[in-house]
């Protein structure tokens, strides 16, 4: 009938659409930006502030050699399939030069698999999946944010220091919480062969039932406890471990909870005492910091989360890629990118030659209440370039290109 | 032994807040049939209403006035909602409010993050119930006690509700023969929205009641709905009592379960739904439901085949379509690909439910097996893409003779749970057993062979294939074999006293609405060049029930349609703004009011009252809209 | 008459529902071409009867046997292979097919085409569709959505349905309930004239005492799920046991069968 013929008419009509955007203005630079604005507004809206202030700042130094560079941003609704539509609208259509962004590990893979096939520059901005550099890495792929590895890394340096013995884990079922699990008993293995996992909890990401799963914990009696869970899973795992008491006398190590983001929602129940790695930005006295976070404050009238810094510095390095390779050819990019140095608000880090991981690393501190809300303190820097392994060991991993 | 103890009163604790949901769905479902799907959505509100209302009254008083205030200022919007929207849609087929309130669902999700900031929020703990008490040695959280105390309480209540009071025996009645009541001249009007009020009250109630221990935020709702129509299911449907024992039994299993598998948890629900439904089909304390509302019957204009007219226009549109290359661009043409996969997809489903009446809720797993099969053959076999492309589906096909033979055996709300649970099911499995699946990075590099790489020649083969599976699908709906399905349909007393044997005409149908779905899947794992769950979800699911519903249910192709409009609407939006969510739910309503037939259904009805000037409607027809209203 | 063949012999059947018997050792026989009557008052366990010869219910006790081979417990679709029609008191038919279709798809399932998925139905066995319709007087109505249809002509569509497969013996629960007077006649009148043309044996419960005393040629009188007469129409007529139940319990029947009634 005429189903086909409206079909063909709706695709005309887009084609239409399309048409007039694709046709770039010279004098401009344009990439692509991708992340789960949708599902997780509340990573993603300080994500969008960071690179939102960057943008500016390129800008207003010039631009990419005299072109000013424009960043085209998309929704992924949170689903690898949808980033993927999104990848091909930026690329095919709005002809960006680059790929950014990414919040999910998943969503990441699913870009930069597509950034290989197609021959586009992709930077991961957030996924922390080890995959996405080491074992499922490809040469147009690079990561900007700690991976996961660095992250347990970090931790069990601290963690390892503990006379804790009898360790319990619990973290959300899937990739990252199995993973981060898993780099992070090897890592505390090697350290200390004496000490023993006695229970682990693998609650559904996003549903934990958090009275079952503090009581299980509890009744595995472990001196210390590694935490994977975030978020909502996060808020009622310490409600409920708080009520019961678990973290009474306890160690814990806890991913990512130092991070403005899952810290702040925790408000006077913030337990205290645990080692996590995070982003305590009230506390840090660089100049390079203190510039961002005057500026940002200044623009948004609100206070940076991780997030921002990771938007930030996601496209303050998209820029100096594309400065130095001064090209749109990916290989020139890749070339300008493999070992190029430059300055964040942490200190300097460098994307590195071997698995394209950037070296940008993370605080790592402990957990405290002040005013009703949660900090972090005795914040140290931790370098990432300090707790990637050998290079040896990341080419066994890393496919040949 | 103190410990067990204690385990199992958390697990009672959890069972608490699942059964107050769970037993206002049941309320609701008995009554009216609503498959309300919005029930997430109101217990979310609740919890944020809640929230707001304890931030500014502080004090006892204040705390649990919020919580009452908060769960009946819900119930005002519910009962908006259910005058508004869905009493114009009772007479709709069966599960078209299901469409409007997953537009809802989709519409407050954006909602409340506008109102309320993206940022999760921590309620204040309840005054008098902030600590625990001690027993042997174990901490029980004083809050705990306080819900555990409250279920059955507000199970009393209801049950001297329903017993005790002329209301409740109308809702009782009208649960067990809705006909009836109309017929003894109820108001049935005020019945449903004084039902609906009190079913979205406990919903509500059981959000807010959860502040002190839980996180507000924008995704509560899907987090809750789908495990409270499982508790629903396995109780029974419209028996609260039943939501009572199957919210306690999934609780308790779960709580006990992590001791032993503590990987249970994601899966723990589905598993337990489908052992009850294969062995008591109505659920622990359901009764059998009567035929009464088989309301596809509906269609006064029989099906037929396309005229010659209508065959070349076909042609002529398929023709116009496969020009899309000359004129445009990749994006395009990735789009169109992608469009033309979700028409096979949807086209497979709309087989299913309306040649055959079974609306599958886990339709998606067929397609994802189609997905991973492809994954499976090229990565790990190694084999050509054609041989993957021919392949590939039987897994969808596989899948669908394994579950379809125990979902057959059901039918009505109960066939499309234990799809569900089926789906949920394989879908944990590809999200836990990294080792072959990867997990929930899934499988990547998937990408055509060169003759099928470029995003035209992709684009051919997808519309190729899309012409084909609907074309099949169409000879078989009037093949004897779609006569024999819609027979089924229509009267299995009838079918099965003219010699067929409906099960396996039924199963029979599923295995190719199964694989024509794992056929979309194994072309759509190419065009992503990967395959993660998502492709087995409920999410997935959900989008072809709507593509359907959308198209029309009772047409024959509909769904063509459903899916291009809704696919094309929602790539676009995704595309173009943050708040897709909000305005494609909104779309979905308006439509759902619009075209309460679908689109498809629209335009026939149209084109039927231009042919026949006077539509003398039946006299059975006009008594069943009555009975609806 | 006599000497023609036994389509069905019951014997002993009985069924039990929590302890209350709804049909008590009940036997009899039909012959080919014999039209036998069922009757009884409300709950006397005719429909429970009926099902269980139909493969609805299973029987608690006793043997049904149809054309010499034993059915008791089978499901109904393979008594229909055995060459059972059947309609049903409240008619069951397809409401989203024509009427024509309706009877297309008995023939398709006769024809064991069920899981052909090529051919097209609506050209599947037209004309003898068309002639089963004509048969019972609906031609005119083949192309009429099933839905449409008055009452009285579903029971007419159910008619043709029954006879799609040839059958050797139709079962008829209540075949004139609902319906006007003159249509019950006129369906009765038609539905004798074929059984005997064709040599069907005709099983049928009913209300009606005009229909029941008009065209049947044996009489089986339930109560309380017992068989309690047996008979030509006049013989049951003049049992007294009958007269007492029907007149005894205040009658089931209104005013306009009284003329009906055994006198």
């Amino acid at each position: 009938m005429r189903r086909r013929y409206l079909l063909g008419a709706g695709l005309a009509i887009m084609v239409a659409g399309m048409a007039q955007s694709a046709l770039a203005q010279s004098g401009e630079i344009k990439i692509g930006e991708i992340n789960s604005y949708s599902l997780l507004p509340a990573f993603t809206e300080p994500y969008r502030k960071g690179w939102q202030l960057a943008l500016e700042e390129v800008n207003a130094a010039g631009g990419i050699n005299g072109k000013k560079l424009v960043v085209v941003s998309k929704d992924d609704s949170g689903k690898p399939a949808d980033a993927t539509t999104a990848a091909n609208e930026l690329v095919s259509s709005e002809k960006v030069v680059m790929l950014t962004g990414t919040f999910l590990s998943n969503i990441g893979l699913a870009v930069s698999d597509f950034a290989n096939q197609k021959k586009v520059f992709f930077l991961a901005a957030e996924p922390l999946t080890d995959a996405i550099t080491w074992s499922k890495g490809n040469r147009y792929t690079f990561r900007l944010r700690p991976s996961n590895y660095m992250q347990a890394a970090m931790l069990a340096e601290a963690a390892a220091k503990l006379p804790a013995k009898r360790w319990a884990t619990v973290a959300p079922n899937y990739e990252y919480g199995q993973s981060a699990v898993a780099v992070f008993k090897k890592l505390m293995s090697e350290k200390r062969p004496d000490i023993q996992w006695v229970d682990e909890q693998w609650p559904p990401f996003g549903k934990l039932d958090a009275g079952p799963v503090v009581q299980a914990i509890a009744a595995s009696n472990p001196e210390a406890i590694l935490n994977v869970t975030f978020g909502a899973d996060l808020v009622k795992f310490v409600r409920e471990g708080n009520t019961r008491g678990l973290f009474k006398d306890r160690a814990v190590v806890s991913f990512l909870t130092g991070e403005p983001e899952y810290l702040d929602p925790l408000k006077e129940e913030t337990p205290v005492g645990w080692i996590v790695t995070g982003y305590p930005w009230y506390d840090i006295k660089t100049p390079d910091h203190d510039k961002f976070i005057k500026a940002y404050q200044a623009k948004f009238n609100d206070y940076p989360r991780l997030g921002s810094i990771v938007g930030y510095q996601t496209i303050k390095a998209a820029a100096a890629i594309l400065i130095k390779a001064n090209s749109e050819d990916p290989e020139k990019m890749i070339a300008a990118a493999e070992g190029l140095t430059m300055p964040s608000p942490f200190g300097e880090i460098t994307f590195r030659k071997i698995d394209h991981q950037s070296t940008l690393g993370a605080y790592v501190g402990k957990t405290a209440v002040k005013d009703g809300k949660g900090i972090m303190v005795d914040s140290v820097y931790r370098d990432g370039k300090d707790y990637l392994p050998s290079d040896a060991e990341v080419s066994k991993m890393r496919p040949k290109d | 032994m103190a410990f067990y103890f204690v385990q199992f009163l958390t697990g009672l604790a959890s069972a608490a807040s699942l059964f107050l949901v769970a037993s206002g769905l049941s309320i609701i479902f008995g009554v009216t049939r609503i498959v309300n799907f919005a029930h997430g959505a109101f217990y979310m509100l609740g919890a944020y209403v809640a929230f707001t209302l304890t931030e500014r009254f502080s004090g006892a008083l204040g705390f649990w006035a919020g919580i009452v205030v908060a769960s009946l200022v819900v119930a005002v919007v519910g009962v908006l909602v259910e005058m508004v929207l869905l009493r114009r849609i009772y007479h709709a087929p069966e599960l078209f409010q299901l469409l409007a309130t997953f537009g809802l669902t989709l519409m407050v999700q954006d909602l409340v993050v506008m109102i309320w900031g993206p940022n999760d929020l921590l309620g204040r703990r309840a005054p008098g119930f902030r600590g625990a008490v001690e027993f042997f040695g174990q901490n029980i959280p004083t809050y705990d006690l306080f819900l555990i105390a409250l279920s059955p309480i507000v199970l009393g209540l209801l049950w001297l509700l329903f017993q005790r009071t002329r209301w409740g025996v109308l809702v009782r009645a009208a649960t067990q023969d809705r006909d009836m009541v109309a017929a003894l001249g109820v108001n049935q009007k005020w019945l449903f929205t004084s039902v609906f009020a009190l079913g979205v009250f406990l919903a509500a109630l059981g959000g807010a009641l959860q502040i002190p221990r839980d996180a507000v935020h924008h995704a509560l709702d899907l987090r809750i709905i789908v495990d409270v129509f499982v508790v629903v299911v396995i109780g029974g449907l419209g028996s609260i009592i039943g939501a009572f024992v199957a919210a306690v039994l999934v609780s308790e299993l779960n709580a006990f379960g992590i001791l032993i598998f503590p990987k249970i948890s994601i899966i723990l629900v589905f598993l337990v739904m489908a052992v009850v439904l294969i062995v008591r089909p109505w659920g622990l304390f359901g009764k059998q439901e009567a035929p009464a509302r088989r309301t596809p019957g509906l269609t006064v204009n029989p099906w037929r085949p396309l005229s010659q007219g209508e065959r070349i226009a076909a042609w002529a549109g398929l023709a116009v379509a496969a020009m899309l290359p000359l004129v445009s661009g990749d994006y395009a043409l990735t789009v169109g690909s992608e469009i033309a996969i979700f028409v096979i997809f949807a086209a497979s489903l709309h087989f299913l439910m309306s040649v055959g009446g079974l609306a599958s809720f886990g339709h998606a797993a067929y397609f994802g097996l189609g997905a991973y099969g492809i994954a499976f053959l090229a990565k790990m076999a190694g084999l050509p893409m054609i041989a993957c492309l021919l392949l590939g589906p039987l897994l969808g096909c596989l899948g669908a003779a394994i579950f379809g033979f125990f979902a057959v055996q059901l039918s009505g709300v109960y066939f499309a749970m234990l799809t569900l649970a089926f789906a949920q099911i394989v879908w944990s499995i590809a999200f836990q057993w990294v080792a072959v699946t990867g997990g929930d990075n899934g499988i990547l590099g998937l990408w055509p062979e060169k003759w099928a790489a470029g995003p035209a020649s992709f684009y051919w083969l997808s519309i190729g294939i899309a012409a084909l599976a609907v074309a099949a699908l169409r000879i078989i709906t009037f093949s004897p074999f779609g006569y024999a399905l819609r027979a089924t349909r229509d009267s299995l007393l009838r079918s099965e006293a003219i010699g067929i044997d409906a099960k396996r005409i039924q199963w029979t149908a599923f295995v190719i609405a199964g694989t024509v779905a794992g056929v979309a899947g194994a072309l759509f794992a190419y065009l992503k060049g990967s395959v993660f769950p998502d492709s087995l979800g409920i999410s997935l699911s959900v989008d072809a029930l709507v593509m359907v519903l959308l198209g029309g249910v009772e047409t024959v192709s509909g769904a063509v349609i459903g899916a291009i409009v809704y696919k094309m609407l929602s790539i676009w939006l995704v595309s173009q703004t943050d708040l897709s969510k909000l305005v494609l739910g909104g779309v979905i309503v308006l439509m759902v009011v619009a075209f309460p037939k679908g689109i498809v259904g629209m335009l026939e009805t149209l084109r039927n009252l231009r042919r026949r000037s006077e539509p003398a409607k039946p006299a059975l027809l006009k008594s069943r809209i009555e009975g609806a209203e | 008459m006599s000497t023609a063949p036994t389509l069905l012999s019951v014997e002993g059947l009985s069924k039990s529902y929590g302890g209350v018997h709804a049909v008590r050792e009940v036997s009899f026989a039909l012959r080919a071409g014999e039209i036998l009557a069922l009757i009884g008052p409300n709950g006397a366990g005719k429909s429970t009867c009926f099902d269980m010869l139909n493969g609805q219910t299973t029987p608690g006790a006793g043997r049904i046997s149809l054309l010499g081979g034993d059915t008791t417990g089978k499901k109904p679709r393979e008594i229909w292979r055995l060459g059972v029609g059947r309609t049903f008191q409240i008619t069951a038919t397809f409401p989203t097919m024509t009427v024509r279709e309706n009877v297309q798809v008995a023939l398709v399932s006769y024809g064991r085409q069920l899981f052909n998925l090529w051919a097209s139905t609506p050209r599947f066995a037209r004309d003898e569709a068309g002639r089963l319709l004509e048969l019972v007087g609906m031609s005119g109505y083949a192309e009429r959505p099933c839905g449409e249809l008055a009452y009285g002509d579903l029971k007419r569509l159910e008619l043709a349905i029954a006879l799609a497969n040839q059958p050797k013996l139709l079962l008829m629960d209540e075949p004139t309930a609902g319906m006007a007077p003159r249509e019950r006649i006129d369906l009765m009148r038609l539905t004798a004239g074929i059984a005997r043309e064709k040599s069907i044996g005709v099983l049928f419960t009913e209300h009606d005492m005009d229909v029941v005393f008009e065209h049947a040629d044996r009489i089986l009188v339930l109560n309380r799920g017992s068989l309690i007469a047996e008979g030509s129409p006049e013989e049951v007529r003049r049992n007294p046991q009958v007269r007492a139940i029907y007149l005894g319990e205040g009658l089931v029947y209104d005013a306009r069968h009284r003329e009906g009634l055994p006198s």
